[in-house]
């Protein structure tokens, strides 16, 4: 590590160039949770590493019209925690982010940064898929939006290339007969690793399913989106036996690893309970608005 | 190799170092500046006992640069007392008995204050869920949890 340079930037512009000018390997450093860790264990060694959180864009959150909302790359959970709209608007994307680490870990650690380092397990990824949320990604050869589920292309692996950088997560615009809500599997309580993840965020409209997006982490490389399940709930009133065929459907997406924490089997029918859990749950939601 | 200058504030007073790029803030709290009451536990952002109030944020300063503290203010646990006067949490602690190796003191002390300053009343259950990220191997955390308990209701009585 002794290597390392440090820069912080304080624009955009500066951060990809100084990143395209670097000798040698560059990376770029939002709360450094998971990059500090791995820069001093030795897994990356970075010849620069550039400090993002003094570009203001990447660490504010944005209402860009009403209801809708633009998160920085490198905004902390504490930070997204306190703005009570999108709390509102997004209880399941929060509770996702906020199971990540201790508040220590809140105080620093951000949506980007969760993307990037590219775990199938990483809490707020499904939620974000669920979301329909956008990446807003620029580099040396300019800027592009993407989906959040084709941000990822395996464990560890991103669809980020080299120079380029995560700016933003876009928001769309919310109405308030939508909500989501994100249930995790993990064998402690607390600062814990999911053996399942899966969000699930509907919209409703006189009792009917409008709008459905389920989404399941750490049953397979990348988080899945069960595109299927859409067709099946919307148009109905989310009865048991609507609950139970997509519940069957999330067992089927499942391709997960056996390991210390869970195992196929296991994982497989987890997926099955938690989504039917996680959906009751932001009909209540939608209900208590 | 260049060394970085950093300008800064700890405990309110300005504060300027020359760190290395890779230095975290918990080496140079504790081997320039002398603050040595954060430890280091784990080093990877697991056991709190280098916890320090960053910009109004509870942070492990292992997992922080030192470089990264440009223009920040710095709460650590040698700011905790005013004038050779304990803070309320560091004298129930005392009382209560709420420490015993004390290695892990300081973080507990800092994360406490943390969570008070920003929720002056928590319930049992969120004062655990927020000292989660401060491991003690030594007291069981009840004694903790029951001081922080006890300082947030002797501020209720005198607000």
């Amino acid at each position: 590590m002794s290597e390392t340079q440090y820069l912080a930037p304080k624009t955009i512009d500066e951060a990809v160039k100084a990143h395209s000018a670097a000798k040698g390997s560059a990376r770029f450093l939002a709360g450094g949770t998971d990059l500090l860790v791995q820069i001093k264990s030795g897994i990356k060694k970075p010849n620069l590493v550039i400090d993002i959180k003094k570009i203001v864009e990447l660490n504010s959150i944005k209402e860009v019209s009403d209801n809708e909302f633009k998160v920085g790359s490198a905004v902390s959970g504490a930070n997204l925690n306190r703005n009570k709209k999108f709390a509102n608007l997004w209880p399941g994307v929060l509770e996702a982010f906020r199971l990540i680490g201790s508040e220590q870990i809140q105080g620093r650690a951000s949506l980007g940064g969760n993307l990037c380092n590219g775990s199938p397990a990483g809490d707020s990824v499904p939620a974000l898929v669920a979301a329909r949320c956008t990446a807003t990604i620029t580099g040396p050869n300019g800027s592009k939006n993407l989906p959040i589920e084709k941000f990822h292309t395996g464990p560890g692996k991103t669809i980020l290339e080299d120079g380029e950088m995560l700016v933003s997560i876009n928001f769309p615009k919310r109405s308030m007969n939508s909500a989501d809500a994100y249930l995790r599997m993990t064998p402690r309580t607390e600062m814990d690793i999911a053996v399942v993840g899966c969000s699930v965020n509907i919209s409703m409209e006189n009792g009917l399913c409008t709008e459905a997006r389920v989404s399941l982490g750490a049953v397979a490389p990348t988080v899945l989106l069960i595109e299927e399940a859409s067709n099946i709930m919307v148009g109905t009133d989310l009865n048991s036996g609507i609950l139970d065929e997509v519940s069957k459907l999330c067992s089927e997406a499942c391709n997960p690893i056996n390991d210390k924490r869970g195992t196929i089997d296991y994982r497989t029918k987890v997926a099955a309970v938690l989504f039917k859990r996680a959906t009751l749950i932001a009909i209540d939601r939608i209900k208590g608005r | 190799m260049s060394k970085i200058r950093v300008s800064t504030e700890i405990n309110n007073e300005e504060v300027e170092y020359l760190c290395n790029p890779h230095d975290t803030m918990l080496d140079v709290l504790r081997n320039q500046l002398d603050l040595t009451g954060s430890k280091e536990g784990c080093g990877s952002g697991d056991c709190g006992s280098c916890s320090v109030i960053l910009d109004g944020e509870l942070v492990c300063s292992c997992l922080m640069l030192a470089a990264e503290a440009e223009g920040s203010k710095i709460e650590t646990i040698e700011g905790m007392s005013e004038g050779g006067k304990l803070h309320a949490l560091q004298q129930k602690f005392l009382e209560r008995a709420a420490l015993q190796c004390g290695i892990c003191t300081p973080g507990m002390l800092i994360a406490s204050k943390a969570l008070l300053d920003h929720n002056p009343t928590p319930t049992e259950t969120e004062v655990r869920y927020w000292l989660a990220g401060n491991l003690c191997r030594c007291t069981g955390y009840d004694k903790i949890v029951k001081a922080v308990l006890e300082v947030a209701d002797d501020m209720k009585e005198t607000a």
